[in-house]
């Protein structure tokens, strides 16, 4: 396995359609309906934010498609080929990429060794090192990613540095979908704009990026489309030009008439007395 | 060991205009680093200051050991008490280094004593009292530490009992065991002719074989680390200046071979302690180079994400486990080829705490993830070392059971300081 090119869009999009398509998901928690008949697609070269309040559904969609939870009911295609996702290696196995929220990154380990954790290269049963490093100078590279040695323990790291190191690994399997867990949440302004290049990037390489995030800035600097979750069902769709902040909160909130709009109406009349 | 196939191996890319030239891993402008051999100086000062003490601490403390009992007693650096020191520790430093294996994982063996108390009883029951083989006992010994890690492995990873405990009730246990194996006897002589006792007692290398071993291993260091400079480079990745290499080789080739001009001038090199060195060189390899090996320290380093790489932690923890019984089990077989003898009180609380402490004192962190093979072998010559100092001066056994407890807090108390000096410092 070499990792050198990242999967071109010709690639990525063998099949016919959406690379990934999700029809119909449900899934319940005992007597809690998390997912009631959702439908997701993302298709190559796009950037796809799923939103929601707290509570939507889409960390559960993320899991379901991760292969941590195995859904009740629906259908999963991957390029037009229906898969079932009953483990997380599954999932990888089928070209879905997951970068946690939490990153599952292992400090006492070397960049190099976190990139390839799991997928050592190996000749004559001895570990390459000297070929992995390439390789990851090879991948970061691609990515533009400013890392200032691999062989620094991850502790010594930022958390922009270790967010790309978790989005650099997602890349060694050769994923179609990469799917990122609130990728911005615990990072500061520049970090940020470091990852959404990332993301971007990732997009003009062909793949299909599935950006699970609260940050409506984030949603409208890199996303092509938006999918709101409320309740567990589909809420509405936007395109990015209609994806204003008011239709957001409007479809995340489920009406024209919630708590953030009368506290603006309010503000406004306030604004119109004085 | 290097990696042999080249094949693999690509020129990378041609820099793009207006980057700087040189290695790719030394492009980013953030890294301070040096080159040759002042730079790998200032490199291992960084590590130090950034508190990546690694075995450092334990060599200044065998030296501190060497002249302080040396000015007590000088006969304490004399070859045959050298050779002395050497023979002991090996039965101890195998235990030890089934000891790191755990630890890399992040666990806890307490009951390595009694594993290596067990096996010796029931192999030297076998040989000595049924008449079977020696080598029929040996296996079976080995096996019943195997038997007794994965029985750890399993309850660890099914039932989810700590570590810490299903060993210290296996302490209890298999002591108990091995008193019921030995019977009313209670001491099985071993005899002192046999293959066993001659391997642990009297084999050593002859003076001529002994100088082509040590001229093959600074060979071997220094082909392995010329290839790696070699790969390196074909890689357009930055080496270790060759310079630096040649400097090393030849300080193996000096030290190891005034050691071994030294040991010759007493008996020399045991085949025992050839073999725990040989092990201690395998087992680092292991470690370092093999998938096996990585993972193992991926899990001690952060558990769920070695899982959601993929890596089958419960196989990481059973085989873990059980190479760690195997360890145990041999230390315990080398023991009784040492003191001829099984006897209740083998493998008892003395030979448990040494070969923790010995892990531990020689830099194997005790918070998973952090160590190296070399420490268990670093580690055994302190306290073997303490031990036989304190005997030749005469002091008494209470004395040593507070010294090696002042020793083992001090190298955690160094571990605990470092850990806290890397998390400031960024490196892990």
């Amino acid at each position: 396995m070499t990792i050198d090119e990242l999967p071109s869009p010709a690639a990525a999009a063998d099949g016919t359609g959406p690379v990934l398509q999700m029809e119909g998901i449900s899934k319940h928690f005992g007597s809690v309906q998390a997912l009631t008949d959702v439908d997701f697609h993302v298709d190559a070269g796009e950037v796809v934010a799923l939103v929601g309040d707290n509570g939507a559904g889409k960390s559960t969609l993320a899991k379901v498609l991760a292969g941590v939870h195995p859904p009740d009911a629906g259908t999963i295609r991957v390029s037009g080929k229906t898969v079932k996702f009953p483990t997380p290696s599954s999932a990888q196995a089928a070209g879905i990429a997951t970068v946690f929220q939490d990153l599952a990154l292992c400090d006492n380990l070397d960049v190099v060794a976190n990139l390839f954790l799991g997928r050592e290269e190996t000749s004559l049963r001895v570990i390459d090192e000297v070929d992995m490093e390439r390789q990851a100078w090879s991948l970061l590279k691609q990515l533009s990613a400013k890392i200032p040695s691999v062989r620094i323990p991850m502790a010594g790291l930022s958390g922009g540095q270790r967010q790309t190191v978790a989005i650099a690994r997602s890349l060694v399997g050769k994923p179609r979908v990469v799917m990122l867990d609130e990728p911005t949440a615990a990072l500061g302004v520049a970090q940020t704009a470091e990852v959404l290049n990332l993301i971007e990037r990732l997009r003009d390489d062909g793949l299909a990026v599935v950006l699970i995030t609260h940050n409506m800035a984030d949603v409208q600097a890199v996303a092509d489309r938006v999918v709101v979750l409320r309740l567990g069902r589909n809420s509405v769709e936007l395109a990015i030009a209609d994806a204003t902040a008011e239709n957001l909160v409007a479809a995340i909130t489920g009406a024209a008439d919630n708590v953030v709009t009368a506290r603006a109406a309010r503000r406004a009349t306030v604004k119109e007395q004085a | 060991m290097t990696p042999t196939s080249s094949t693999s191996v690509e020129p990378v890319e041609p820099s793009l205009p207006g980057e700087p030239e040189g290695p790719v891993d030394l492009a980013d402008e953030r890294l301070q680093r040096g080159e040759g051999l002042a730079g790998a100086l200032t490199d291992f000062r960084q590590r130090l200051a950034g508190g990546d003490l690694g075995n450092v601490p334990v060599i200044l403390g065998i030296i501190a050991i060497a002249v302080i009992f040396y000015l007590e007693d000088p006969t304490f650096l004399s070859s045959s008490n050298l050779v002395n020191i050497t023979l002991s520790a090996v039965p101890y430093g195998i235990i030890s280094l089934g000891v790191v294996v755990v630890l890399l994982l992040g666990e806890i063996d307490l009951s390595v004593g009694s594993i290596s108390g067990l096996a010796a009883s029931v192999a030297a029951v076998l040989y000595v009292e049924q008449g079977r083989s020696l080598v029929l006992a040996l296996v079976i010994g080995a096996g019943i530490g195997i038997a007794i890690g994965l029985l750890y492995g399993f309850i660890f990873t099914r039932v989810g009992v700590p570590s810490f405990v299903i060993t210290l009730a296996g302490l209890l246990a298999f002591q108990g065991l091995q008193l019921q194996v030995l019977g009313d006897n209670g001491t099985i002589n071993i005899p002192r002719d046999s293959g066993l006792a001659e391997f642990c007692r009297t084999k050593f290398l002859g003076d001529t074989f002994s100088y082509v071993l040590v001229v093959v291993i600074a060979g071997a260091y220094g082909a392995t680390r010329l290839l790696l400079i070699r790969n390196r480079r074909a890689a357009g990745l930055s080496a270790p200046s060759t310079s630096l290499v040649v400097l090393k080789t030849a300080a193996i080739l000096g030290g190891l071979g005034y050691l071994t001009y030294y040991l010759n001038i007493g008996r020399g090199w045991g085949y025992s302690v050839v073999f725990f060195s040989g092990l201690v060189l395998l087992m680092d390899i292991v470690f370092r180079r093999t998938r096996w090996g990585r993972h193992l320290v991926a899990v001690g380093g952060n558990v769920e994400a070695a899982r959601r790489a993929g890596i089958k932690v419960d196989r990481m923890y059973v085989s873990a486990f059980a190479l760690t019984g195997f360890f145990a089990a041999l230390g315990g077989l080398m023991f009784m080829g040492k003191l001829t003898s099984v006897s209740q009180a083998s493998g008892s609380r003395d030979v448990n705490l040494t070969a923790i402490a010995a892990a531990v004192i020689g830099g194997t962190s005790l918070f998973g993830g952090r160590g190296s093979a070399y420490s268990s072998m670093l580690g055994v010559i302190v306290l073997v070392a303490i031990t036989s100092g304190l005997n030749r001066i005469g002091v008494d056994s209470s004395v040593r059971y507070i010294v090696t407890g002042a020793v083992l807090l001090l190298a955690v108390s160094i571990d605990s300081l470092a850990r806290r000096t890397r998390a400031t410092r960024g490196r892990g």
